[in-house]
Order: structure tokens, then sequence, then C-alpha cells
């Protein structure tokens, strides 16, 4: 039933929610959604990663015609859209339910604000900061699974000698480039040199000794991927579940992958958080904007979804869907398998840092993509080269 | 080939219409010179501004094409789209003429090659990308063929599928105007005792200049328009080996959120376009001009 006088309303939500696995967690929303007597129009666009839909969410708001609600990364990309006053202020209803005290880590709220206000509901964490390995391979090579990256490198030649692919990674620009400066960048320079550079911009530091070091092992891991035909990241990922390959550096998405596979975490495959070296998590992720309507009743079911998306229960029941870490603290997992569990300690712990989209600008994270994915395909551009070009994206991020 | 035939204008003449048609055409002219002109010239002038993700940003001169022409990814794709259009149009010319000879020899089932030859454009780049992704797959694919995993020969691999589908078109614009050719000449030749691949060389291809010019034309369009077929294939790499312009375009408007840039390289793109349709116009002008001499 609905509350105080306002009629139903029907809220097209814009996301790119298609796989298996995110389907089911999308209809955990729109289920609840449509029990506040609202109705959820369901106004997927697939492909990508929001490469799609974020085009076409853009030029619909531009254009006058906004839909109820919309997807975005944790972060800069709907922030000029903001400036521009065409989002929902949810700061009341913010406000109303607390949201400061129960979300956490608090980057998170801290990116859906512009201007001391909240335009933005978080809905869930995905981090980079993992490694993947391969049961099987290990022990097909006669090794034990190693237990953080030096191991991992010093097993790759019994790897390629059992005919198997030490790392296997695909072609998307954003994979080398994520692995190298979110989940290298992190485990090896360690969390303060990577806020330095990725938060406060300090060209200095990434022309220095820790990242010099970061860059050196990138080209380790270079040659550790040689001989990785995946031609998707999905397809990197099988080949660590069915043992072509012993490891892959990649987010928690990953595993949905090895669940849907029927395989169990801790047995047949192991994972590693920050490498095993430094257990530190970032916290990318989703957030739904919901862009301004003229219709009362539309604003006030715009506000109900806001609502509905931060409560405990649909937090639980979505992210335990989608494989994601909830966005508030409060809440439990039951079902989380161990890898999730490893994930809840460390961001209980609050060993959490933001993720590149929400501290650097799309221009220079894409831009950033564009070099890694060059220097992993070309194996004579060194490391002090792209650590120097890299610097200078970082010098001129704006 | 009556590409331009002064005189022999079948269209109305102007000034006896009547007023509302008048202003129907002032008011069509008008929504033309809007779209071909206008747009255009606004795009150029915001590829003048710092805009991000909406078209307001400030005046930054020519900072944006500055980045453009230095950056690295923006030179890769220029180069990519020299190799493709070179690539592609000697072969989809080069086979295209060859299939057209092959079939203007009067073969049996000509019709049934013919629309094989044209079925290949039929399908979408996208199709066509995925198709030959598979092929060329170094673990199912063709074997001795895993172009698309070698950043130094991935492009040949575009260029390949690019082939692949738009030799078929050239191929059947060549054989209609092999048609058109008179059977005189072909009598006079054979009389005369000429090689039938001599009468093709310098007898049959010199007077289909039309038709050549504007297969090259629409060869070239396809070859400046290059997107979908990378996006489908390759996603531009591995690296940054097969990124072409057009992609970056895209790329800079939508993932970088940097419009100014994005403006910058399609006016590039636009200039392009432009100096190939000059060539072509002065093309048509000069053989136009050489047939009235005769």
């Amino acid at each position: 039933m609905l509350a105080g006088g306002a009629q139903a309303a029907d809220l097209e939500v814009v996301h790119w929610w298609t796989s298996g696995g995110e389907a089911a967690a999308v209809q955990v929303l729109a289920d609840a959604f449509n029990a506040t007597g609202h109705r959820w129009v369901d106004g997927a666009i697939a492909g990508g990663g929001g490469t799609q839909a974020r085009p076409a969410v853009i030029s619909r708001l531009l254009g006058g015609d906004p839909m109820g609600a919309t997807q975005f990364n944790h972060g800069q990309q709907a922030r000029e859209l903001v400036e521009a006053g065409l989002m929902l202020d949810l700061t009341e209803l913010a406000q109303a339910e607390n949201w400061h005290a129960v979300v956490h880590p608090p980057d998170l709220l801290q990116a859906c604000t512009v201007n001391g206000r909240i335009y933005c509901v978080p809905v869930n964490i995905h981090s980079w900061q993992w490694l993947w390995l391969s049961t099987d391979a290990f022990h097909k090579a006669g090794l034990e699974v190693p237990q953080d990256w030096a191991g991992f490198v010093a097993a790759a030649p019994a790897l390629r000698r059992a005919g198997i692919v030490p790392l296997a990674i695909g072609p998307q620009d954003w994979e080398a480039s994520n692995a190298i400066t979110q989940v290298l960048a992190v485990a090896i320079a360690g969390p303060d040199a990577w806020r330095a550079v990725n938060v406060d911009r300090d060209a200095a530091v990434a022309r220095g000794a820790d990242y010099a070091a970061v860059f050196q092992a990138a080209e380790t891991a270079r040659a550790m991927s040689r001989g990785s035909h995946a031609s998707d990241w999905n397809q990197a990922t099988g080949m660590v579940i069915d043992g072509r390959a012993g490891g892959q550096i990649m987010g928690d998405w990953a595993q949905g992958e090895f669940a849907a596979a029927g395989l169990v975490a801790g047995k047949d495959y192991e994972c590693l958080p920050g490498l095993g070296m430094t257990p530190v998590i970032s916290t990318g992720g989703d957030a739904f904007y919901f862009p301004k309507q003229d219709d009362p009743d539309v604003t006030a079911a715009q506000l109900k979804l806001a609502s509905v998306m931060m409560s405990p229960k649909v937090q639980v029941a979505f992210n335990t869907a989608k494989g994601a870490l909830p966005v508030r603290g409060d809440v439990d997992l039951d079902t989380a398998n161990s890898c999730m569990r490893k994930g809840l300690a460390i961001l209980s712990q609050g060993q959490v840092l933001p993720s590149t989209e929400i501290v650097l600008p799309p221009d220079t994270v894409a831009q950033i993509d564009d070099l890694m994915a060059r220097f992993w395909a070309s194996p004579d551009m060194t490391a002090a080269e792209v650590q120097d070009r890299y610097a200078d994206l970082i010098a001129r991020a704006r | 080939m009556p590409i331009l035939s002064p005189g022999q204008d079948s269209r109305p003449m102007p000034g006896r219409a009547a007023p509302w048609a008048m202003g129907v055409m002032a008011a069509m002219a008008l929504v033309a010179l809007l779209i071909f002109v206008l747009f255009p010239l606004w795009t150029v002038a915001h590829s003048l501004t710092g805009s991000r993700l909406l078209p307001n940003g400030p005046w930054v001169g020519l900072a944006q094409y500055e980045r453009l022409w230095t950056s690295e990814r923006w030179l890769i794709s220029v180069g990519n789209l020299a190799i493709y259009a070179v690539g592609l149009l000697s072969g989809a010319l080069g086979i295209g003429a060859g299939l057209a000879v092959l079939l203007d020899r009067r073969i049996r089932a000509e019709g049934l090659f013919r629309a094989v030859l044209l079925y290949p454009y039929a399908l979408s780049f996208v199709v066509t990308g995925l198709a030959w992704q598979w092929m060329l797959n170094p673990t199912f694919g063709l074997p001795g063929l895993a172009l698309l995993s070698d950043p130094d020969l991935a492009i040949h691999g575009v260029v390949m599928a690019g082939l692949w589908q738009g030799s078929g078109i050239v191929a059947v614009l060549i054989l209609s105007g092999l048609r058109a050719i008179d059977d005189d000449i072909w009598k006079a030749a054979r009389l005369d005792g000429i090689a039938v691949w001599k009468t093709y060389l310098f007898i049959v291809f010199p007077m289909l200049r039309g038709v050549l010019a504007t297969a090259t034309v629409l060869v070239l369009a396809s070859a400046i328009k290059l997107f979908d077929l990378v996006v489908a294939l390759t996603g531009g790499g591995p690296g940054l080996s097969t990124e072409v312009p057009a992609k970056y375009v895209y790329d800079m408007m939508f993932e970088n959120q940097n419009l100014g840039q994005g403006f910058a390289a399609s006016t590039m793109m636009l200039t392009l376009v432009l100096v190939v349709m000059l060539c072509w116009a002065v093309a048509v002008w000069w053989m136009g001009r050489r047939r009235d001499h005769r």
C-alpha cells in the first residue's frame, strides 16, 4: 500500500546488468520495488560494462527525456550531469535514513556527494585486488598453490614446463590497465603510495622507486601471460577454471564464473586478495541516480526506490545474487563463500581504498587504459618507459 | 557514363514555380544548409573548447588538436586507416576486377555466382567481424592464420575481413560496367587478333573509368567509416594495434567523456572526407573534359 496519498507510478530503470547472475540480482530489486505498489519498468541496455548504456542515458537526459532511474559506476561518470542540475537531490532522504552512519566505507557516499548534497544510492561494492589460482594447474605442475605474488612468479617456469600458461588475461584494455594500476600497484607499492598517485595526483611518487617496482612486476606479469589467447576476460577465467592457466588477476566478479562452473572456493580454486601481500581492497561498484522529473508522483516513486535499494534486506539479497559486497556495514551475508568472507573481513577492518574511477576523471582513466594496453601488447616497451608516460598522465589529470 | 552532361538537364526550369513551391524549396534548402553546413560548423567550433561530458567547455584554442596529434593512439589510428584504405582499395579493386572478368566470360550459373559474391556484402560488419574472429582464432580457427593475436599483423586480419565483405559489390559494379561495353569493340579486337587479357587491360578497363571512380569512392568512404568491423573483430587490440579514427572519436566522446577531443578528431576525419570528395570531383571533371575534347 502507498503512504501519504501519492499515486502509484511506473519507473523506468536503466542498467547494464544482463548476464545470468546479474539479471537475477536485478530481479531482487524489481520485486522489492514492485512490492511497494509502484511498478519497475526494466530498461536494460546490454554491453561491455555500460559502454553502450551510458551514451544512451546521457543523450536521453540532454534531450529532455529522463528515465526514472539509471545506473552509473561509483565515481565521476555522472558528475557533470549532476552539476548541470539534471539529477534529483536525495539529501533529505539520506538524512532521514541516516545513510552517513550505515554506508561503509564512507568513500561510497562521498562519491555520491556534489557540493555537500547527495545525488545517488551506492548499491554494491566490487573490488579489483584479487588473484585467482587454479588448484589443478599447480598440482599438475607438481607444485603447491602459492600463497602470494612472489610464490606465483617463482612457480611460473614449472607451469610453463607443464604446458600451462602461468597468467591468463584477455585482450580488453581495462584488464591489463587495472591489473597494473589497481592490483599490482596497491599490492607492491602499498596503499599510501597508491593514494599519493591516484588521489593526490602526485606525479613525483608515480616516477619514484615504489612505482618502479610496480612496473617491473608488470613486465614480469606480461612475460607470464605470453601465450594467453583468451578473447574476453571471462574466457581467461575459463582457462583458470579448466586448469589451462595457473591464475588470473581479475575483480571479484570473476567469482560468478567459478560458481557457474560449479567450482568450490578454497578447494578447486584459491583467491588471494591484495595478491597475498597487502590485504587491501578498492571499493568500486555501482550506484543509481534519479533524473529530475516534473511529476511529483514520479518523484515520490524515485525516493521510494532509493530507500528500497538501501534497505538492509534488499542489500543482502541483491548482493548475494550478484556476488558483490553490501554497501552497509551493519548487515550479515550468511551465504558468503570463503573468498567473499576474506573480502568482508578486509572491509570490516577498514582496509579499503577508493577505485580509480572514483578518484580520477574518465578521460584520465581511459588514457591510462590505452597506455597500459599498449604496454601489455608491446614486449619492446620497457618498464621505465611506461612508468614515465604513466606519470605524465597523472600530472596532466584534470 | 553521363556523370556530367551539361545542356541535357531534364529538370524543370526554375522561376515558373508557384509561390508556395518556392517557399517549400526555400525551406528545404534551409534544412539542407542547417544539416550539412551548420552542424559540422558547430562541431568544428566546439573542437576549440575544453568540453567534457557536455558541450559547454571553455575556449582552449587549438589545444585539442595539439593533444590529438601528439597522442600515440591517434597516430596509430591514422596509420591503420592508411593501411586499411590502401589494402582495401587495391585488394577490392583487384579481386573485384578479377571476379568480374571471370563472370563476364559467360560462365554457367552466373546468377548463382553473382548472388554468392554479394552475400558477404549483405552481412553487417558486426556479423562479419564475429565470423572472422573465430576463423582467425589461434585455437579454433584456420591453422597458420592466427593474425589477430599478433600486434604487428592484426590490422591485416581486419583488412582480410574487410576484403571478404567488400570485394563482391565491387565485382558486381565492374561487371555491370563490362556488360555495358559494346560488342563491336570485342569484335574489332578479335579481328585485330588482340589477346583477351590485353583487350581487357588496355581497351575495356580504360573505358570503365567512371565505374572504377565510383567503386574507388565507395571503397574509400567505407574505409574512412571503419568502426564496427574493428569493434566486433578486435576491439582495437591487441594493445592499440587495430585502433582506427572513427573508434577514437567514439571512445573520446563516450568513454573518456571528452567531447572537445572527440570533436577535434571528427573534424580531422571530416577534412579527410572533403579531400577525398574533392579528388573525386576533380577526377570526374577531368574525365568529362577529356571526353568533350574527343
